[in-house]
């Protein structure tokens, strides 16, 4: 049966950032935040089940990640996907992109004789979309980023519009092709009560792939494979304060608009 | 040392895209002082209308790699041109526009050469590091826009970066560089095969309402409350020759078309003047404002984030201040 792997993060929900979330040291604090199944990466696994449901195929959900990204991987169970993969090994930790997309790339590899990989357009806390175009450039997959619209599959092609800023491509890829999915190409589906049912216990086995499996050199992983390095983090701050105040009645606001006259127009 | 800038043509008009130009002179600050040299390089069919700005901007020289079967950007065959010639070329910095192209295309060539690449960059300067000597600091907003993290690429070369476009100035005309014109074309032959995908159609979005060039923008937000509201602002907009723009929850609203959306989702702009109307100050609103010259807040909560990064700001309701700002207008005039 064609196989098609889904590239699924799980992340810190950085959308619904409350005050505690933010340390004194301007940090941030990702104990206070929830993780969450990165928002593209739905969409990516939709369009995956679309594809398979016209198509005929096996939906593989691959994450990389600490123990806990298994939630990620049983959502994707119950929305659908034949089988997931956890990718773990502490020396994944600290790893940038490229980094990221070597052990990715050996995961999809693993899976073997895949033909399709949807990954989400960008992680919502690296934000880079970075991960997917290196993935494909490391499988010599083709292709495809920006996808906005799946708009037919076929045995040896699949056809998507793409988001290029200031036109929209239809492009008709071949086999095998990567495809980085934006939010604007679906409505994810909701999770299948059955399959809730049938994967929700705590001890389904979820396969694991570690380093000397994938059979990565450990300088090509996490933090040494990593040639990016975070040199610093600040916390966004809102400078504050030096602000002139009007009054909001007429006096006030005839003060104001007699300012922005003379400042800013000719007249 | 040596910084290669990726020209980028905007498909729809012809012409070269602000970000090439402007990286161009960010690169320029950067290389002068080191005695460095900044090469632009194009990829394409033909060359982009203007881009003799690049010479005025600081470019020392120009590649071009040209061909018809490179008419539409495709990801796969620009990148086989333009890795050969990053290696020809040898530099020690790559910068692209953080643009749908240069951030499919940029991934592509870091990960081929085996270097860093720090994405949608906001700033960009050289320092020491270490005994690395000099290198390239490049900041970024990350985690959803809450953060702005340093990333440096210390051991391995080039040093590449997506940058954000509009964020970076350009000079005024008499501070321009006004380099000579030097060009080089590199032949090279073209390989079918390098094209996987066919594009199949290629649809012109509506043309994009330009907020960049308003000297004044007045946005609305949701606290603007209607369509009709917004009317209001548009008034003000004409009397004073600006342009309205709006916040995303006035879009979602429907009170006004997309097009006019600022943020981060939306336009980057940077007017003289902000009148920022019921509008919370949100971190992704912010991403497309802030670093207006001035900014005017109008809400009815005193303690709205937009306060916090305002110059001038009046606590009341909107449909209250605008009336009286028109009317005070009018009799200024
Ligand atoms: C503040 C900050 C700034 C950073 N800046 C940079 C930088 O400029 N350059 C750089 O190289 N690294 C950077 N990193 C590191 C980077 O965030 C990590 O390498 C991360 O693992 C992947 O990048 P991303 O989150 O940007 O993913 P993206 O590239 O945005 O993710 C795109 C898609 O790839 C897939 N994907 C990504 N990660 C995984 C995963 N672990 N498992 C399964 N699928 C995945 C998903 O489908 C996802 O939607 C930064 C990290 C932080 C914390
Ligand atoms: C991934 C992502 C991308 C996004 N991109 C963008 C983007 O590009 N641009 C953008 O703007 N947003 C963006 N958003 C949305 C953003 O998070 C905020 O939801 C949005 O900016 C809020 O718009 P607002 O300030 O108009 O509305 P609100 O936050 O609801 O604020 C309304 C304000 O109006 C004030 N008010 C109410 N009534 C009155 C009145 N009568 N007179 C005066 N003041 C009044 C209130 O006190 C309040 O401060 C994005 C969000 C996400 C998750």
């Amino acid at each position: 049966m064609r196989k098609v792997v889904v590239l699924a993060k799980q992340v810190p929900d950085t959308a619904n950032i409350a005050a505690d979330a933010m340390k004194e040291d301007g940090t941030v604090n990702r104990g206070a935040l929830p993780a969450i199944f990165n928002p593209e990466d739905l969409n990516a696994l939709e369009m995956a089940l679309q594809v398979k449901e016209q198509l005929g195929c096996e939906v593989h959900v691959i994450t990389m990640g600490p123990n806990t990204a298994t939630a990620v991987l049983k959502h994707s169970l119950y929305l659908g996907a034949d089988k997931v993969w956890l990718v773990s090994d502490r020396k994944f930790a600290g790893a940038d992109t490229l980094a990221t997309s070597q052990v990715l790339a050996k995961a999809i590899q693993h899976v073997g004789d895949v033909s399709m990989v949807f990954a989400g357009r960008q992680a919502i806390d690296g934000d880079t979309a970075q991960v997917g175009p290196q993935v494909a450039n490391l499988l010599d997959f083709n292709l495809v980023a920006f996808a906005t619209e799946l708009k037919s599959v076929s045995a040896e092609h699949i056809t998507v519009a793409r988001d290029a800023e200031v036109q929209t491509e239809v492009i008709q890829a071949p086999f095998p092709v990567l495809i980085t999915v934006s939010h604007e190409a679906n409505s994810p589906r909701y999770p299948n009560a059955t399959r809730m049912l049938k994967y929700f216990r705590d001890d389904i086995a979820i396969p694991t792939l570690d380093r000397e499996t994938l059979n990565i050199p450990e300088e090509l992983c996490g933090l040494k494979g990593s040639p990016t390095k975070v040199f610093a983090i600040k916390n966004i701050q809102l400078t504050g304060g030096a602000h002139q105040m009007y009054e909001g009645a007429n006096d006030g606001i005839r003060a104001l608009v007699r300012d922005i006259v003379k400042d800013y127009t000719e007249v | 040392m040596k910084t290669i800038v990726f020209v980028e043509r905007n498909p729809v008009t012809g012409k070269m895209r602000d970000v090439s130009v402007e990286m161009t002179f960010k690169a320029h600050t950067l290389m002068k002082p080191l005695n460095g040299q900044v090469v632009a390089v194009y990829v394409g069919e033909s060359l982009p209308q203007q881009h003799e700005n690049l010479f005025k901007y600081g470019a020392d020289k120009l590649v071009t790699a040209l061909h018809p079967e490179l008419k539409q950007f495709q990801a796969m065959p620009y990148k086989r041109v333009l890795e050969n010639i990053v290696k020809a070329e040898n530099p020690d910095i790559v910068l692209f526009g953080a643009t749908h192209y240069g951030r499919e295309l940029a991934p592509l060539i870091s990960s081929s050469l085996n270097t860093g690449l720090t994405a949608d960059c906001t700033q960009l300067y050289i320092d020491n590091y270490k005994d690395k000597g000099k290198i390239l600091f490049q900041a970024r907003p990350a985690f959803g826009g809450n953060i702005l993290a340093t990333i440096i690429t210390p051991d391995h070369r080039p040093m590449m970066a997506t940058v954000r476009e509009g964020v970076m100035l350009l000079p005024e005309d008499n501070k321009a560089v006004n380099n000579p014109i030097r060009m080089d074309n590199v032949p090279f032959e073209f390989k079918k095969e390098w094209i996987r995908s066919k594009v199949l159609s290629v649809i012109p979005k509506a043309e994009k309402v330009n907020l960049g060039g308003a000297n004044i923008i007045i946005a609305g937000g949701a606290g603007v409350g209607s369509r009709d509201n917004f009317n209001m602002l548009r008034s003000l907009a004409e009397q004073l020759g600006g342009e309205v723009a709006a916040s995303r929850a006035a879009v979602d609203f429907g009170f006004i078309e997309k097009d006019r959306m600022v943020g981060q989702t939306g336009q980057v702009v940077r007017p003289k003047l902000y009148i920022a109307c019921g509008i919370s100050g949100s971190v992704q609103h912010r991403a497309g404002m802030e670093e207006s010259k001035k900014i005017l807040a109008i809400n009815t909560d005193p303690d709205a984030p937009i306060f916090k990064i305002a110059h001038m700001g009046i606590v009341g309701d909107v449909k209250e201040i605008l009336p009286i700002m028109l009317k005070c207008l009018k009799e200024e005039a």
